[in-house]
Formats: C-alpha cells, sequence, structure tokens
C-alpha cells in the first residue's frame, strides 16, 4: 500500500478546482429571459418616469418651504486651475497655513506686499458677494420676508471640514494675514453678530466652497422656513432688493434667481422623468421587436 | 555569464587555443580559465534591484509609466497627484521583479546543487574529494561508475581493457545507446596508480572552447612526444559513466567553457499571437491617446482665447502664460489624465492569467499518467492562449504516435489465418487487455511478455503441423538477431529491428526457440528438442531487394533456403504450384493491411546438394572481387531465390500509444492538420499512418511524391496538385496578404475530397528547395494529412519553418527524441513527450506530457479555454479602461479643457487596482463555455481559435466603439440630471464632488453589470469577488470620505461627507439605475439578436447543451477498423541493411578484450556496413537496458536493441 502510494506521488489533487470543476451557474441571453425581462424593465421605467415627472411637475414656487437660489452661468468653478487654488488646512483652522498658505493658491498666496492671503486661492477670492433681501408688498409696504441663513451648507463641511482656529477673538487669528483681493471685508467679518456663522464657517462661504461640477450652477442662499412664510409664499407682489456688486459681464456669464421648493426628488428636473418614460417604452418596443426576431427565427432549434 | 565587466574584456581577448599542463595549477592560472564552477542565474542580493529594475524599464509601458511619473512632477502640468501614478506602478513593478526573484532563486538552488556536486580530484598527490566548482582547468579527476563527468575532460585511463569506457550521452543529445571512448595507451599506462598520476605533466595544446560536440583537436605532448587528441578520446560533460569501474581524465575545459554550457545557446524568447496584437494595440493607443490631447489641447487653446481671457477675474493665468503656452501644457496635462488608457496592470494581469491556467495544466488529472507517475507540465507559462489556435500539428512517429513496440498479432499459415477470436456464434471479439491469453506454459523456454490470443494456432503447432512447424522453424532461423543466456532458460534476445525480435520470440513462444548463434550455426529449440543448423549463408536484407533468406543445412542434411520479404517481391519468385495458396493469402494479407499490421510473407525451398555447392563457390568468387560486387551477388540471390514455396504470412502490430487514432480523428474533427515527419522508411511510416487514421483507405486519393530529381518531385507535385482541384496546377497561389519583407501568406484553396500526401526524404530535400517550396507547400496544405519520411532533424525544423513562413498560422511540434528538438524549437508550441528516449526534447519544449492522446485535452480544453478567456479578458479589460477614460474626454468639454478629472484621485488610482481587478481575473480564470466532455464532443468549438475571431483588431475596434456609447452615458446622462437640482433639503448635491462620485458610481455598476454580461460561468468565486468588489469599493469610498482621516490628513482626503450627503438621496440612485440600464440594455439587444441572426458555434453547443442537462454521452470508444486493402501492401519492414555480415563475421563475440575494442573502433569501415534504420543508431525507449544494468557487459550488441520490453 505504501509503496502504490510512493508510486504516485506525482498524481496531482482531485478538487473541483484544480480539475476545473467547480459548480457554476451558467446564465445565458435565451429568449425565455430576455424578451420578458424586457418587457418588465419596461414597465418599472414607465412606472418610475411616470412618477418623477408628475411629482418634478408638481413642483411649484409658492409651497413651502420656499428656497432661493442665485444661480451664475458660463462661470467656470470646474476648471482644475480655479479647482486646485485652495488651501484645506488652513481652512480647516490650522494657523501654521495661515502664515505660509499653499502654494496652490497662487496667485492669491501673498499680496503685491507679501503677505498671507487667509483664506487663501482664487475659490475663496472669487466668493459670490451680491446680496438679496426679499420684501412683500402688502398694502403699499414692503414687509421684509424673514429667511435662514443657517442651514443652507452640508452639515460635513460646516462642522468637520471647514473650522476656525481656536483663538478667540477670531479676529486675532488673522494678525499678520490679509483679505482676499476681491474681499470687501476680512473673513472674520461675515457675519460678526454670529459666531457660529462667522469666519470660515460662515455658511455662505462654504456654499461657494462647495464648488459646481458644472458652468452652469445654481447656490441656495437662503430657506423660506419661518414665521408666515414657512407653508410658502402667498400669491402677492413681492420686492427683491438686490446689492450688486458681483461682476459677471467680463466673461459672459450670467446671474439668476430663482424661487423654489423641493420634493422627495430634489429639485425641479424634468429629465430623469422624460428619460426613464422613454426607456421603458423602448424597452417594451423592444421586446416586441425580439419576440418577433425569435418567433421568426426560433433559436435554439431542436434539429 | 556575468554582467559586469570581467567577462567582456575577458571575452575581447579572444582565445585563440588554449595550453594547459597537467597537475600544474600555477601554470594553467596564468591563463584565467574559467573554473568548473557555472553560473545560470542573472542576479545576486546586490544586483538584483537596479539590474531588474533597469530590465522592467526596458518595457514599454513601464517606462512610459516612468515618464508620466515625472511629467507629474511638474505642478504647471499635474493633473493628478504622484500617487495615482506611482502606486499601480509599484505595484506592478514588484509583482514582476518577485516571479523573476523566484524564478532567479530556483536558478541559483539548481547551480548550488550542480556546483556543490562532490568528485574526486589530485590534489598534491592525493586524491581528494572535492566539490565540481572548484576543479580547475589542468586537475586530474577521478571519475567512478554511473557518475556525471565533471567537465570536459581528457580520457588518461580507465579500468577497462584497452582503456575503455562507455558513456551514456542522453543528456548531451538525447541518445541513449552506450558510446566507446578510448584512451591513448601512453596514458592508459598510468592505470590508477596515484602516485604516476601526480608525476603525469602532460601538456595539452587544444583549440579554444567551442560548442561542436562532435569534434576536438588538440595534442598532448608528454615525455618529449607529440600525440594527437580527436574526440574520441574526450569525456563530455553532461554524459554518465557506464559499466566502467572507474577512469582518469584531465580537464580541459570547465564551467561555463564546457561543450555543453557551449550549447546552452539563449533559447529563443517565444512570444504569441496574442503578444504581437497587444504590441500593435499599444501603439495604436499612444497614436489615439496623443490624438486626444491634440484635439483636447486645441479646444484648450480655443476656451483660453474666448472665454478664459475674460475669466482671468477669478482666474488669473499662472505668471502670465499665453493661450498657447496654456494649450501646450494641457497637452501634457491630459496625457497624464488619461494615461489610463495604456492599461499598465494590463501586462502583469495577462502574465497572471497565463500563470493559472498553465497551473490547470500542472494538475490535470487527467493528463497525469499513472504508469510512469508522470503529470503534464507546461515548462513555459507564456504560451497558453496560443494552444487555442493550433492550425497545425507536426509529429514525430516513433515514441509519439507509436510505443516502438513491435508484437506479433496475426499470422497467416497454408491459408488459415491466426490471431483472431471468435466467440460460440462466430462472431469476432473485440481483444481487450481481459481476452483470455494462451497459455505458453508447456514450453519452459517461453517468453512470458509475449500475448496472443488465437489458440487454435498453439493447438496447430501442438499437432506438429508440417507447414507451421516449418513457417516457425523459418522465423526460428531466418534472422540477424542475437541470444543472450545468462542463466539457464534466460534467454535476451537483441535484435536490429523491433519487427525481427518480434517474429523470433513468437517463434519462440509457439516452441521454435533461437538459442545462440555462431558464425556458421544455429541452435534452436524445436518442441523441446535442441537442434543445430549449419548456416551456410545470410542473402542480407536491403531495400531494393525487401527480403532476406538464410541457406540452412538441418541436423538430418538436408539443404533448405528460407525467405522472408514485401509480399510484392515474394510473390514475383513463388513456385507456379504455389497460386491457390497464394490467392487465399493474399486476401489474408488485404485483410491484415487493412487493420495497418506490417505484413512479411514467408516462404522456403528445398535446394539440391551440387547446385548449392555450385552456388556457393560462384557466391565466394563475387564476394571477392573488387569491381562491381554488389551487383554480382545481387544476381546470385536473384538466382537462388526462385521456385519458392509459400509458407504463409505474419503481421506485425506496430504498436500505437493508446488513444492516438481517436486523438487524431478528434484534432481533424476540429480542423486541424496533422503532419508526420519520421526518419522511417516510407512503408513503415504509410503503414502507421492507416493504422492511426491518418491516411484513409476512403480518401480519394493518397499521392506518393519518390522523384528522384527536382523535376520529378516537380511534377509529381503538379500531378497531384491537378488531380485535386483541375485548375490549380498553373495558376499562381492565391494572392494572400503580404506579410513583412515581402513573404505572402498563402492562402487556403479548397479542394474536393480527402487526400494524403506522402513523401520521402530526397523528395522532400528537393522539395524544400527555395524554387520549389511553394509547389510542396501549396499541394501539402490541399491535402488532409502529410506523412514525411526519412526526415533529418534540420528538415524537420525547414518544415515547420516553410509553413511558418508562408501560413499565418500557429503551429505545434510534438516529439520525443533529440533528433525531434529542432522542430521542437521552431515550432510556435513545442511539446515533449516525457518519459521516453533521453530529456533533450522534454527540456526544449513548451509543454510535456507522457502520451500522445493528452495533446487532445491540452488543446481542445485547456487551449481553447486558454484562448477563450485571454479574449475575453482583453476585450473586457480594454473596454472598462476606455470607459474610465473617455468619460475625462466629454467632461473636458465643460471644464474649459482645463484637465479636470472627472472622479477622485482615489478612485483613479484604485479603480484598477482593487475596484475591477479581481472580477475580471476571476473570469479569466474560471470561464468556460461548456465542459471538458462536451468540447470534445463538438471538436468544432476549436475552430473560432483557429480563425483568430475571439480577440481581433476588429474586436478591438469595436471594443472601444462601445466604450465610447458607455462612457457618452456616463457622463451626459448624469450631466442631464444633476443639471440644476438639488437635493431634497434643498441643499447643494450638483457640486463637482458630489458628481465625481455619481459618476464613478455609475461606472462601477456599469463595468460590473458588463462583466455578468461577458462570464458564461459563475463559480461561487466569480460571484464573490464581483459582489465583493462592488462592495469594497463602496466600503472603501465611505472610508476615505470619512470624517476620520480627513482628520488626519485633511489635504488628502478633501472629499469629506460627499458620500453620506449625496448617496442618500432618491434622485442619485435612480439616476445610476438610468445609467447603468442605458450602458448595459443596448449590449443585451444586440446580443440577443445576435445570437437569433447568426449564432456562433458556441452559442449552438451552448444551447444544446443547456436543452440535454446532463453530460454528453461518452464518445464511443472505437472499435478498431476492419476494412480490407486492396489498394496497398502491408509490407513494412524497419529493418537496415549491414546485419548480415556483421551475423557471420563473428565480430559480435565477447571477449576476448582485443576482438572487442576492434569491433568498437573499426566496425563501420570493416564490415562496410552503415546502420541505415532508426533503431541502428539508438534505442528508442528510455526504460533501463540490459547495457546500463551494471551487471552486464556491454558487447558490439550495442548497436542491438535488447527485446526486454515489459509489453512484448
Amino acid at each position: 500500500m505504501v509503496k502504490h502510494e510512493q508510486e504516485s506521488t506525482n498524481r496531482p489533487d482531485n478538487t473541483a478546482f484544480t480539475q476545473q470543476r467547480l459548480p457554476a451557474w451558467q446564465p445565458m441571453l435565451s429568449a425565455g429571459i430576455v424578451i420578458p425581462g424586457f418587457l418588465i424593465i419596461g414597465a418599472a421605467f414607465i412606472g418610475i418616469g411616470v412618477a418623477l415627472f408628475v411629482t418634478s411637475q408638481s413642483i411649484q414656487v409658492l409651497e413651502g418651504p420656499v428656497f432661493f437660489y442665485y444661480a451664475l452661468s458660463n462661470f467656470f468653478q470646474n476648471h482644475r486651475r480655479y479647482g486646485v487654488s485652495k488651501d484645506d488646512n488652513q481652512l480647516f483652522g490650522d494657523t501654521s497655513y495661515f502664515t505660509s498658505p499653499s502654494s496652490s493658491c497662487s496667485p492669491y498666496q501673498y499680496d503685491s506686499s507679501n503677505k498671507p492671503i487667509v483664506p487663501c486661492g482664487s475659490v475663496a477670492n472669487s466668493m459670490f458677494s451680491d446680496t438679496f433681501q426679499l420684501y412683500q408688498v402688502v398694502n403699499g409696504t414692503n414687509k421684509l420676508v424673514p429667511w435662514d441663513g443657517q442651514g443652507i451648507a452640508w452639515w460635513t463641511d460646516y462642522s468637520i471640514k471647514y473650522r476656525n482656529p481656536s483663538v478667540t477673538p477670531l479676529q486675532n487669528a488673522f494678525n499678520n494675514t490679509v483679505k482676499p483681493i476681491n474681499w470687501t471685508k476680512p473673513a472674520y467679518e461675515l457675519d460678526p453678530t454670529d459666531s457660529s456663522n462667522n469666519g470660515f464657517i460662515n455658511q455662505d462661504f462654504l456654499v461657494w466652497m462647495r464648488r459646481a461640477a458644472l458652468p452652469n450652477f445654481r447656490k441656495l442662499y437662503r430657506r423660506i422656513t419661518q414665521g408666515d412664510y414657512a407653508q410658502g409664499l402667498p400669491a402677492g407682489n413681492y420686492l427683491l432688493n438686490i446689492n450688486y456688486s458681483y461682476p459677471v459681464v467680463d466673461f459672459g456669464g450670467r446671474k439668476k434667481v430663482v424661487l423654489s421648493n423641493v420634493s422627495w426628488m430634489g429639485g425641479k428636473n424634468d429629465f430623469l422623468g422624460i428619460a426613464y418614460l422613454v426607456i421603458g417604452s423602448l424597452c417594451v418596443v423592444m421586446s416586441v421587436v425580439m419576440l418577433i426576431v425569435y418567433a421568426k427565427f426560433k433559436f435554439p432549434d431542436e434539429e | 555569464m556575468s554582467f559586469f565587466g570581467l567577462d567582456c574584456v575577458r571575452k575581447r581577448e579572444r582565445e585563440l587555443e588554449r595550453k594547459l599542463r597537467a597537475n600544474d595549477r600555477e601554470f594553467n592560472l596564468s591563463f584565467k580559465y574559467a573554473t568548473n564552477a557555472i553560473k545560470t542565474s542573472k542576479y545576486n542580493l546586490f544586483t538584483f534591484l537596479p539590474l531588474n529594475l533597469f530590465e522592467q524599464f526596458q518595457r514599454i509601458a513601464n517606462a512610459y509609466f516612468l515618464f508620466l511619473l515625472v511629467l507629474q512632477v511638474i505642478p504647471q502640468i499635474s493633473s493628478l497627484s504622484w500617487f495615482t501614478t506611482v502606486v499601480p506602478l509599484v505595484l506592478v513593478l514588484t509583482v514582476t521583479a518577485a516571479k523573476d526573484a523566484t524564478d532567479d532563486i530556483n536558478r541559483h538552488r539548481s547551480d548550488n546543487q550542480v556546483n556543490n556536486r562532490k568528485v574526486q580530484v589530485l590534489i598534491d598527490r592525493k586524491l581528494r574529494s572535492e566539490k565540481w566548482m572548484n576543479v580547475q582547468v589542468g586537475d586530474i579527476i577521478k571519475l567512478e561508475n554511473n557518475q556525471f563527468v565533471t567537465a570536459d575532460i581528457l580520457l588518461l585511463s580507465s579500468s577497462e581493457p584497452l582503456n575503455l569506457v562507455y558513456i551514456e550521452t542522453a543528456e548531451l543529445d538525447g541518445e541513449t545507446n552506450l558510446k566507446v571512448k578510448q584512451a591513448l595507451p601512453v596514458t592508459g599506462d598510468l592505470g590508477d596508480d596515484v602516485e604516476k598520476l601526480a608525476d603525469f605533466n602532460g601538456e595539452v595544446l587544444c583549440e579554444p572552447p567551442n560548442n561542436r560536440l562532435d569534434r576536438f583537436k588538440g595534442a598532448l605532448t608528454c615525455d618529449g612526444q607529440k600525440h594527437p587528441l580527436d574526440n574520441e578520446k574526450v569525456l563530455l560533460r553532461g554524459c554518465t559513466l557506464r559499466n566502467t569501474e572507474w577512469c582518469f581524465g584531465l580537464v580541459l575545459f570547465g564551467g561555463p567553457e564546457t561543450k555543453l554550457m557551449q550549447n546552452c545557446g539563449k533559447s529563443t524568447f517565444k512570444r504569441t499571437s496574442i503578444d504581437r496584437l497587444m504590441n500593435v494595440l499599444v501603439l495604436c493607443i499612444f497614436v489615439f491617446l496623443g490624438f486626444m490631447c491634440t484635439i483636447l489641447a486645441a479646444g484648450n487653446s480655443v476656451w483660453e482665447n474666448n472665454q478664459g481671457s475674460n475669466f482671468t477675474v477669478f482666474l488669473p493665468r499662472q505668471d502670465g502664460n499665453s493661450a498657447a503656452f496654456t494649450a501646450f501644457l494641457t497637452f501634457w496635462s491630459y496625457v497624464i489624465i488619461l494615461n489610463t488608457l495604456v492599461p499598465i496592470s494590463l501586462y502583469v494581469s495577462v502574465e497572471i492569467i497565463r500563470l493559472g491556467n498553465s497551473f490547470y495544466i500542472d494538475w490535470d488529472r487527467k493528463m497525469y499518467y499513472a504508469r510512469s507517475d508522470t503529470p503534464a507540465e507546461a515548462r513555459t507559462t507564456t504560451l497558453n492562449e496560443e494552444l487555442g489556435q493550433i492550425k497545425y500539428i507536426f509529429s514525430d512517429k516513433t515514441g509519439t504516435l507509436t510505443q516502438n513496440i513491435m508484437t506479433f498479432n496475426k499470422c497467416s499459415i497454408n491459408g488459415k489465418c491466426y490471431g483472431d477470436v471468435f466467440d460460440y456464434t462466430g462472431q469476432r471479439i473485440e481483444i481487450t487487455e481481459h481476452t483470455e491469453r494462451v497459455d505458453f506454459s508447456f514450453n519452459p523456454l517461453s517468453d512470458p511478455r509475449f500475448v496472443f490470443h488465437d489458440h487454435a494456432l498453439v493447438e496447430a503447432v501442438k499437432l506438429q503441423s508440417p507447414e507451421v512447424q516449418a513457417f516457425f522453424r523459418l522465423l526460428g532461423l531466418c534472422h540477424t538477431v542475437m541470444a543472450e543466456e545468462k542463466r539457464e532458460g534466460e534467454l535476451h534476445y537483441q535484435a536490429q529491428s523491433p519487427d525481427e525480435g518480434a517474429l523470433v520470440t513468437a517463434a519462440r513462444n509457439f516452441g521454435f526457440v533461437f538459442r545462440s548463434r555462431t558464425p556458421d550455426s544455429i541452435c534452436i529449440v524445436e518442441m523441446g528438442q535442441q537442434r543445430s543448423y549449419e548456416l551456410l549463408a545470410i542473402l542480407d536484407f536491403n531495400n531494393v531487394r525487401k527480403r532476406m533468406s538464410v541457406i540452412v543445412r538441418s541436423p538430418e542434411g538436408k539443404l533448405c533456403l528460407y525467405c522472408k520479404g514485401a509480399d510484392t517481391i515474394i510473390y514475383e519468385r513463388l513456385h507456379p504450384s504455389c497460386s491457390k495458396l497464394m490467392d487465399v493469402t493474399t486476401e489474408h494479407l488485404n485483410e491484415f493491411a487493412g487493420e495497418g499490421l506490417r505484413t512479411l510473407v514467408l516462404a522456403y525451398k528445398d535446394l539440391e546438394e551440387e547446385y548449392f555447392t555450385q552456388w556457393q563457390r560462384r557466391h565466394h568468387e563475387a564476394s571477392t572481387t573488387l569491381d562491381d560486387r554488389e551487383a554480382r551477388l545481387d544476381q546470385l540471390y536473384e538466382e537462388i531465390e526462385t521456385g519458392l514455396m509459400l509458407l504463409g504470412a505474419t503481421a506485425i502490430e506496430d504498436k500505437l500509444q493508446d488513444g492516438v487514432p481517436q486523438t487524431i480523428e478528434q484534432l481533424s474533427k476540429a480542423d486541424i492538420k496533422i503532419w508526420v515527419l519520421t526518419g522511417d522508411k516510407q512503408e513503415t511510416a504509410e503503414n502507421i499512418g492507416y493504422s492511426c487514421n491518418l491516411l484513409r483507405e476512403e480518401m480519394n486519393d493518397v499521392f506518393i511524391i519518390s522523384g528522384n530529381s527536382p523535376e520529378d518531385v516537380r511534377e509529381e507535385l503538379r500531378h497531384a496538385r491537378t488531380s485535386m482541384k483541375p485548375d490549380a496546377a498553373d495558376t499562381e497561389p492565391m494572392p494572400g496578404r503580404t506579410l513583412g519583407k515581402g513573404v505572402k501568406v498563402i492562402a487556403d484553396e479548397a479542394v474536393n475530397g480527402e487526400y494524403g500526401l506522402v513523401i520521402n526524404g530526397p523528395s522532400l530535400a528537393y522539395a524544400l528547395e527555395r524554387r520549389m517550396e511553394l509547389d510542396f507547400l501549396r499541394t501539402a496544405c490541399m491535402c488532409k494529412s502529410v506523412i514525411c519520411c526519412r526526415v533529418t532533424p534540420l528538415q524537420k525544423a525547414q518544415v515547420v519553418q516553410l509553413v511558418k513562413k508562408y501560413k499565418q498560422v500557429v503551429t505545434l511540434a510534438i516529439g520525443d527524441g533529440a533528433n525531434d528538438v529542432s522542430m521542437i524549437k521552431e515550432a510556435h508550441i513545442g511539446v515533449g513527450i516525457s518519459g521516453q528516449e533521453g530529456m533533450q526534447a522534454v527540456l526544449s519544449s513548451d509543454y510535456t506530457f507522457a502520451q500522445f492522446r493528452f495533446l487532445q485535452r491540452l488543446l481542445l480544453v485547456h487551449g481553447r479555454w486558454s484562448y477563450l478567456r485571454m479574449c475575453k479578458f482583453l476585450s473586457y479589460f480594454f473596454y472598462k479602461n476606455f470607459t474610465f477614460t473617455f468619460v475625462h474626454f466629454w467632461f473636458a468639454f465643460f471644464c474649459g479643457f482645463s484637465a479636470q478629472t472627472v472622479y477622485d484621485e482615489w478612485f483613479i488610482t484604485l479603480y484598477n487596482l482593487m475596484y475591477t481587478a479581481l472580477p475580471v481575473l476571476g473570469m479569466s480564470l474560471f470561464d468556460q463555455d461548456v465542459n471538458d466532455a462536451w468540447s470534445f464532443q463538438h471538436p468544432q468549438l476549436y475552430v473560432p481559435g483557429q480563425l483568430n475571431l475571439y480577440f481581433n483588431k476588429k474586436a478591438f475596434f469595436k471594443c472601444a466603439l462601445h466604450s465610447c456609447y458607455s462612457s457618452m452615458v456616463l457622463f451626459f446622462v448624469p450631466y442631464a440630471a444633476m443639471q440644476d437640482t438639488v437635493r431634497d433639503d434643498g441643499k447643494d448635491v450638483a457640486d463637482y464632488q458630489s458628481f465625481a462620485l455619481l459618476t464613478q458610481t455609475c461606472l462601477m455598476f456599469t463595468v460590473s453589470i458588463q462583466l455578468g454580461l461577458e462570464m458564461w460561468y459563475w463559480t461561487a468565486v466569480n460571484t464573490f469577488f464581483v459582489l465583493g468588489s462592488l462592495a469594497m469599493y463602496f466600503a472603501v469610498t465611505f472610508t476615505m470620505y470619512s470624517n476620520g482621516l480627513f482628520l488626519i490628513l485633511p489635504s488628502a482626503f478633501p472629499f469629506i461627507g460627499t458620500a453620506r450627503n449625496s448617496l442618500n438621496q432618491p434622485n442619485i440612485w435612480l439616476t445610476i439605475l438610468l445609467t447603468s440600464t442605458l450602458c448595459i440594455l443596448p449590449v443585451v439587444t444586440y446580443r440577443f439578436l445576435l445570437i437569433q441572426l447568426c449564432p456562433t458555434i458556441n452559442n449552438q453547443v451552448m444551447f444544446k447543451v443547456r436543452q440535454a442537462k446532463a453530460s454528453p454521452p461518452p464518445l464511443p470508444r472505437r472499435a478498431r477498423i476492419r476494412r480490407t486493402s486492396s489498394r496497398r501492401s502491408g509490407y513494412a519492414f524497419s529493418h537496415a541493411q549491414g546485419y548480415g555480415d556483421l551475423v557471420t563475421s563473428g565480430r559480435f563475440l565477447r571477449r576476448p578484450a582485443m576482438s572487442r575494442s576492434a569491433a568498437f573502433t573499426h566496425v563501420g569501415r570493416a564490415t562496410g556496413f552503415s546502420p541505415m534504420g532508426r533503431s541502428a543508431g539508438y534505442s528508442p525507449t528510455g526504460r533501463p537496458q540490459n547495457a546500463k544494468a551494471p551487471d552486464v557487459e556491454v558487447t558490439s550488441l550495442q548497436m542491438y536493441r535488447t527485446i526486454n520490453d515489459p509489453a512484448l
């Protein structure tokens, strides 16, 4: 017996793996799967499409809560050189980067007198600076529509990604630095009334710093969630007061403001709904075509 | 050997001649000859890193990535962080380096093992055991029996008389028969006297190191006398000492300078056609990359001019660069971003896949041969997919198709046929291992290994039927076999040809035992009675006569001539009274031929005493004349061999290896053409052609090309072509595609019907000449099978070369012997049959296994799967990378051509390495369309591989188009869906980071589902890999975007929170669903319609399998084909001329020592004997032979083959 074993010491192991016999599922594109599959997908897509389209159509301006957006076009926040021009460490509140900002911020790293710019870089420097007030005209008087500028940025940006240096008063951290060139006031004065909305955690600043994916974008400015207007803006005359300071004409851009509410699927966008409807219908059509082809050629045949 | 200057310098001052003095190390050291240490390894501990890196960066892809790395360091250009390139590059380099290191460690190990072998060296007048590596030129060493020869040495003295030694050169040239070497008498006198040897101070002047194994020139000066040295006195490294107690030798060449090492030329590195295609594709990709980058740079220039210059308010240009310069920088930035087009991990992945698929070959139990305990082995791990594309197989015959064992299978005696077994109803029974054997125990001298099944023949012998007795008496007398009787009753036959061995053994078992012979007598035991016949003449065999006869005088004094030979020849010489018997025998002969057996016809003639005396006188005269001796002898033979009486016929089976006919049938169903290239004679080769199904009786025609002049050959080839295809004779070869250097590819020409072609040696030599090679190739390729006989090793390679040159096909050569090495090296794939003679074929082959029949599994299963997997891998791999990369291209139009990436940099780094690596590897290691059993059932599945259908330039183009579509969907659908949208709480979701995450998630789903579509065989592992990779993608993404990592390194993980904030949005998921569906559905539709409208063979078989839902019926075991052949003679006899003389000359007699040496050194010249057959040269089995066993003395019978095959 021992001898026998020795004789076949080179015999390979008999396992499903080495002998390539692993049990397996072998799916195939047979008519029985593909045609019903297409029908089901088609039906499901049409269903989703209808739901999305109806939802999108139902988004009204005047039902609350209403969101106030500003929109810019032809503005390349997604340009590579623009995108890298900031210093995450600095914005994280690390004061050592206040005195020597990252070179990626160049040419907004140091000002002409070689003082470090805080916050440095193109992104911060180009922060949107128009301000808005919305009034309802009631009986000839302008009634300010109260809105909320606090809940407009991502929680992660507000609480983790951006931090003020732990220096009080905040202003001291900015000693020997200068404000970005285009800014009218330094960062520590963005909202002097509210320390939780000041400096790098100012929510307007955070919204701006989350750069857009596409050259035409809208950014949330305020939410109308309180008071008389929490349930929406009643029909009537409104007055929008715009403090105009942000130049867009130079690069052929345009500014817009948008008032809108949202649904479960976000803002108003008809694309998804229509796309689902079209693709769903195409699936149904294709399943009919495939059925015809299958009926005609009958593969696989029993030969 | 070394990479550093040393050796190069030494090589420059080339050695012109070698001078050395025995026992004088100082003198010899002054020449700086190489010591006996060998080094096949490439690196050592310190040189590994620099050398290996240097080698790796010679690969274009690696060099390219190094270049990219340099680009990325330039801040103005760097569009991606350095780690995106470094991580994959380091990984790829590490994997390759690890592989190289293991290879080199193995080489070190084998070097060490060889270098540390011990040998006895004469140092300081004493014999000391030394390591091989310490042996130096000029040392005297002592070798003992069965030791390897340490270095190239000059034989000084030996234990054997006349200073002979016997060596086996199997490792050198593959021949297992022993060769003899003889020392000079002057050194031979030294004997084993250590004192004398230590005083020996001869000087050798010889040629410098070279690789000629068959030549050596030099001179030994000793005691003022000069003695010439030649090859006969030199033992080469790699040989083994046999049958010699000891010998002393003087080291001439050591280590790298030995002829063995000088012959280890660089084996040419074989590449597969996929490799070449890949290189072309990578070049195409480079061009395409340049093209895309140019477009984008141009776009950038336009954008900078129109918009960028206005946008400088918010985005000033760096250092006031002009628009044109920015465009130039952008070009390079895009080169970096789009680098994933050039797949860095491609080569590594391909290597891994090939390695995995090679392991399957090593592991395959169905290619394991239990009898010799040999598993199959993939010696080269880089050629697998080519196994799925073989179009031509070139096979050796002996040892590959046949076992070179002849068995006495059937015979026809006096009109009665013996050998078949019938059941009680008269039905012929298939003979298997279990069929009852004839019991030969009545005969104490019988050979126990002889197997016969038909009892009728034994009965006939026992009944003392005179014809049957005469039949076997003839077999016992008319031959040139030698008998050796070590112990009483223990007979060993040594036969020059296995045919004769089989016949004599048959006679032995049926009671006519050939016992011994002297030059003038033959002693046989006839049914227990010892009788001595006087041997009066041997009328020797040759290829023209095709017969041999002996004239003997029986103990009773009766003179008789016994003759055996080809039917056609003997029939002409029969006595008219035999005509009736002739008809019956002819019928039997046809039947034998139809079964592929080798036939001989036996006849006898009683001679008158007077006539014979007179004939003998004339014979003596003729054989002593000088001029025209041959012709006169022939005439005399002719005269006496007339009026013969027919006895019957023998049928010998040249035993095929197991399953050869079935394998050949399977392979030809797979549209593989098989050419047999053999050194055998035409008849033998043709015969084997029939018995292994290569040639078939039902073929329309089998052309025999045997012209003796170029014109004849050309005419015969043309004739063959005209009969196959009347209009093909004179037309120029079909204009195929032109290869480089103006060589045309010859397209296949279709012919009606099946044809075979047999071409003999001389004709082949003409046919391979430049002027005629095309004629030959065209004709041969029109035939279903081709047999070339009498082919030299060089011609074997030339034939392979010819097909490679004009046909764009993949070739495979399979063989077992040293004579097959050239073709094994020449063909795209070389297969060695292991466990046979020598190791040469195995050592130079790419794949080895023990049995020819495993070839069908290697090709139809492993090859086909490997090819399928490789092609699927490539098309999917290119698809996933292109899709990934093209998205950047579309995004460029919306980000001011600024070389902004779409994805997160981490994703770019990990996409190829982690997220998509395993699923595609899993597919390429496990995928199969149908299992092995079904692959055998449908050999046609192999054809797409030969036509290179699965992956080619067209498929690559298609795959690029598909990627183009997918990438557009992947970019524009999220683009449209995200335009102006927000989260359900009104916050931002159309920001760059969310968009990046959305796109990359869509991409992950799309490529995963696409992989699912490609995969035909979902094992648990595949499922785990696919789902696991997706899960890992999410896990890694959430980790990368987590607070923790951000807090550790804020600038490295800027995407914090993106996953949480966007992946909780329904519209994001709806977009992902939409995008993936839109990418996949058209593919499903296209494939479904394709299957319906023009299903491929794979689709057909797969659906068939699905319907059958069970394993296929096992292939029917082919019954032995029984046909009668009326067209051809079954004559084939692998005998060579010259042995008659040898047997009668008495030279074979053993001892005294004097005659022994004479027999060795002069056998060839003295007898005018030149062995023609292959078996004369060496024995074709690697099984232990008598000659090798230490207790057996060696005689000149080495030229004979010992009949001790267990299977006999």
